[in-house]
């Protein structure tokens, strides 16, 4: 196949303004994933293109990154989902949301801290006799499942209107770990982080458009995980 | 250039580095600095399990769990630290449970436990349940804990501040030279004990379990300082990678009752190990993988075998066997979700309704930075520590996994060696004084970076990069000879020589630069490679991770010993040998 890979570069020491740059690509095979893609413009053909990744299978959550106009981890897309027949164009940006630092990679530092903003951490300073394990039946492990598997890409979080309008709202990441904690049997702090995500930049903001749905690369349905939040609050 | 001051160091924010800050933040002033976001680190990767022998489900010993490691190590693990991994993963398994991670659970709520390859009750008798998991994404859910411990904690973090050299003053440590990547900015960190937690260096291999970012930073630096590093030749392979990618299949999926079969369907593990078939040593299995494809048996006679995890597959050999287990569908995907995703995505191939297709995959350094038990880093065979020195993890070698590493027993050493590891490392802070800072610290490394920065020959990094790992793969992999191994050390030293004086990079510039720092990481590859063909070369016997085709025998009158290897200034290596600890395992053949 042959892909025109366009990515929007931007060098702080160098321009004044992002711009697109584009790449032409021949043999690529269907399979390639646009991280391929990527490490072969900066491999082979320009050193300088800036953009983080590590695992490239979908686990560390490192190249979140605006695909065809959907956020999407870049070494879990295929080029054969992005192009159908022998060429076509594939466009890379970074996340919106946060600020451009160099080319794909952005300031990852305000949506950390939101993240930490919900107290994500068990709290329970109560062990069993014996030091052994806390009891938990698989039915209540099961309760919070969704929110283990989330791996802080941003992906979600950047994907979402109501937080590219205003970035003080904490936003789905940090509300599907707050969800994590407030379900399971085991934590104690459930109604303190509930109080931090009724605040003004908590839940609320969340409009129900479902984009961080449509963006989790683990297939969390966050925007469920957001509503149950909210429904703990009304009952609490 | 700034320089900072923190009591304990900690390099490197994977499991092992996270649960060293854990303990060491509790009573000293500790920073962590990593080159990558915490979260990003590649413990998250680890699937299976992490191995304690808590007897949920049926009756465990810690004493079996030390004998299948002792014999999973071809015995070249000191018993002494395989008791304390042993001991010491029920407590830390159990620790993780209270910090919150979220196991899998028994019916009756208790952690639950999977069987793993070379894990056995009653000292070989038959497989047992010692696994204990969180469906297959148990290093995740570590990893996350940990950092949510260390966030509840308020543990310094420096993240994506990328370590490239450690700061001596004579024979004392003095502190870390680390870049910003945000600015480029250098910076210096003085402190009194410096632990490493580097993780491993997988891509000096083409086909590789690991992420770009594991390319052996620390091993590379203290190697550069003179220092050992041991058992080098004992890489792990991994037997099931996906085809082509590398991407780990967890031994999980074995463990749930899948099995390995040829273009025959010939489940031919029964062949290479009739006791525990499939769930045998990782070495025997990659090399059972290797010489069925070497006989014409891999799927269309191609370089694979299938993976098979079918219902219909697994609950015939169950039958088959007496088992009175059964799988379905569903119980897969509440498993092995993880491997389910890979395959649907990477493959378009659905494991519930055909096979997987996997080769062995470059995985997981046994050898490392010599530490004893309490992660000291040893200076010479003799046994000698460098006071405020310390390492943990898979850059450290213990050495609890000897010549082969059993599957689940990487996660409980990153954990009960990380603890050790920031509870000595503090310790030591409290009482040591600081050792000052020689005149320009970073002297050295900002002429080695700016020879890259401004280099101008025309060799592109990638380039030595793909040349090496087509050489690694080719003559220092699963099957090893006199001959490979001489002319793959002729030929890393020929690309180490490019490296030096033929070198390009694009980026002069300052902010992110990472074509500067993977061209500076690509030596660190190529000394690795270097050191780990010399150490292998002057093995000449078989043993666990070792299979040479010249020397197919363990050899214990010989061999029972742990490599050391130096590089000097001038780049030669030497290698020194020191004793094997046995205490109660004699050894004896090893047979699955």
């Amino acid at each position: 196949m042959e892909v025109t890979l366009k990515v929007r570069r931007f060098n702080p020491e160098q321009d004044e303004k992002p711009y697109f740059a584009e790449y032409t690509l021949k043999d690529v095979e269907p399979v390639d994933r646009v991280l391929d893609l990527l490490h072969h413009v900066k491999w082979y053909i320009d050193g300088t293109l800036a953009l983080r990744r590590s695992c490239a299978h979908g686990i560390c959550g490192s190249d979140a990154m605006r695909i065809n106009g959907v956020n999407m981890l870049a070494c879990k897309a295929l080029v054969q989902n992005l192009i159908k027949g022998e060429r076509g164009t594939i466009q890379v940006e970074p996340m919106y949301g946060l600020k451009v630092i160099k080319d794909l990679v952005v300031d990852m530092e305000p949506f950390f801290d939101h993240y930490r903003s919900v107290m994500p951490f068990l709290v329970n300073d109560t062990i069993p006799e014996g030091g052994r394990e806390r009891l938990q039946t698989p039915e209540q492990r099961e309760r919070f499942d969704e929110g283990t598997k989330c791996i802080l890409c941003a992906a979600c979080t950047t994907s979402c209107p109501s937080y590219w309008a205003n970035g003080t709202y904490v936003g789905p990441a940090a509300i599907v770990q707050a969800h994590r904690f407030i379900f399971d049997s085991r934590d104690e702090a459930g109604a303190d982080r509930l109080a931090v995500l009724s605040e003004e930049n908590g839940v609320w903001r969340c409009r129900t458009i479902f984009n961080c749905t449509t963006a989790c690369p683990r297939e969390i349905p966050v925007t469920q995980l957001i509503a149950e939040v909210k429904g703990e609050i009304g009952r609490r | 250039m700034q320089t900072h001051r923190h009591e304990v160091i900690i390099v490197g924010a994977g499991g092992a580095g996270l649960m060293a800050a854990l303990y060491a933040s509790r009573n000293t002033d500790t920073a962590v600095i990593s080159k990558l976001y915490p979260t990003r680190s590649h413990t998250g990767a680890a699937q299976g399990g992490i191995s304690a022998a808590l007897g949920n489900h049926e009756e465990d010993n810690p004493d079996w769990h030390v004998y299948d490691t002792v014999k999973g190590s071809d015995y070249l693990a000191d018993q002494d630290a395989v008791e304390i991994l042993c001991r010491e993963a029920i407590d830390v398994v159990l620790e993780l449970e209270h910090m919150g991670l979220p196991f899998d659970r028994t019916p009756d709520g208790r952690i639950a436990q999977r069987r793993f390859g070379g894990h056995t009750s009653n000292f070989g008798e038959k497989p047992v349940r010692r696994a204990c998991h969180a469906a297959d994404r148990t290093g995740h859910m570590i990893l996350q804990t940990l950092y949510q411990q260390c966030i509840k904690n308020d543990v310094n973090f420096y993240d994506e501040f990328h370590v490239v050299d450690l700061i001596m003053n004579g024979d004392r440590p003095a502190g870390i030279v680390a870049i910003e990547l945000g600015t480029g900015e250098m910076h210096i960190f003085q402190a009194k004990s410096i632990l490493f937690a580097t993780g491993g260096w997988g891509k000096v291999w083409q086909i590789s379990s690991n992420a770009y970012t594991l390319t052996g930073d620390g091993n590379a630096i203290l190697l550069r300082k003179g220092l050992p590093a041991q058992d080098m030749e004992f890489y792990q392979f991994h037997p099931t990678g996906i085809f082509r990618l590398g991407i780990l299949i967890t031994e999980g999926v074995r463990g749930e009752g899948g099995v390995l079969l040829n273009d025959k369907g010939e489940r031919f593990m029964e062949r290479y190990a009739p006791t525990i078939k499939d769930l045998a040593s990782r070495d025997v299995v990659s090399r059972a993988i290797y010489l069925e494809v070497q006989e014409g048996r891999g799927i269309n006679g191609k370089g694979y075998v299938h993976l098979d995890i079918t219902p219909e597959t697994v609950n015939h050999y169950l039958q088959k066997e007496g088992e009175k287990r059964r799988i379905d569908r569903e119980y897969i995907e509440t498993k092995l979700p993880d491997i389910l995703d890979f395959c649907r995505t990477y493959l378009g191939v659905d494991p519930v309704h055909e096979p997987m297709p996997v080769q062995p995959t470059a995985h997981y350094a046994m050898g490392g930075i010599p530490t004893n038990a309490e992660t000291e880093i040893l200076a010479n065979a003799a046994g000698d520590i460098v006071p405020g020195l310390y390492a943990a993890g898979e850059c450290a070698c213990v050495s609890v996994h000897g010549a082969n590493r059993l599957g689940t027993n990487s996660l409980n050493d990153l954990v009960v060696f990380g603890r050790r590891g920031g509870l000595r490392a503090a310790e030591y802070a409290k009482d040591a004084d600081w050792v000052p800072l020689p005149d320009d610290p970073a002297g050295e490394i900002r002429a080695a970076l700016e020879g890259i920065r401004n280099a101008n020959g025309s060799t592109r990094p990638i380039e030595l990069r793909e040349r090496m790992m087509t050489i690694m793969s080719r003559d220092v992999g699963v099957f090893r000879t006199e001959e490979g191994m001489s002319r793959a050390l002729e030929e890393i030293r020929e690309l180490q020589e490019t490296f030096r004086t033929d070198l390009t990079i694009d980026d002069t510039g300052h902010i992110f630069n990472f074509d500067l720092l993977e061209a500076w990481e690509t030596g660190n590859l190529l000394d690795l490679a270097e050191v780990t063909a010399a150490s292998a070369l002057a093995r000449r016997e078989s043993r666990g991770a070792h299979s040479r085709e010249d020397f197919p025998e363990r050899d214990d009158e010989n061999f029972l010993t742990h490599t050391l290897a130096t590089v000097d200034v001038n780049g030669k290596i030497s290698l020194d040998y020191k004793p094997v600890v046995i205490t109660k395992h004699q050894p004896k053949e090893r047979v699955y």
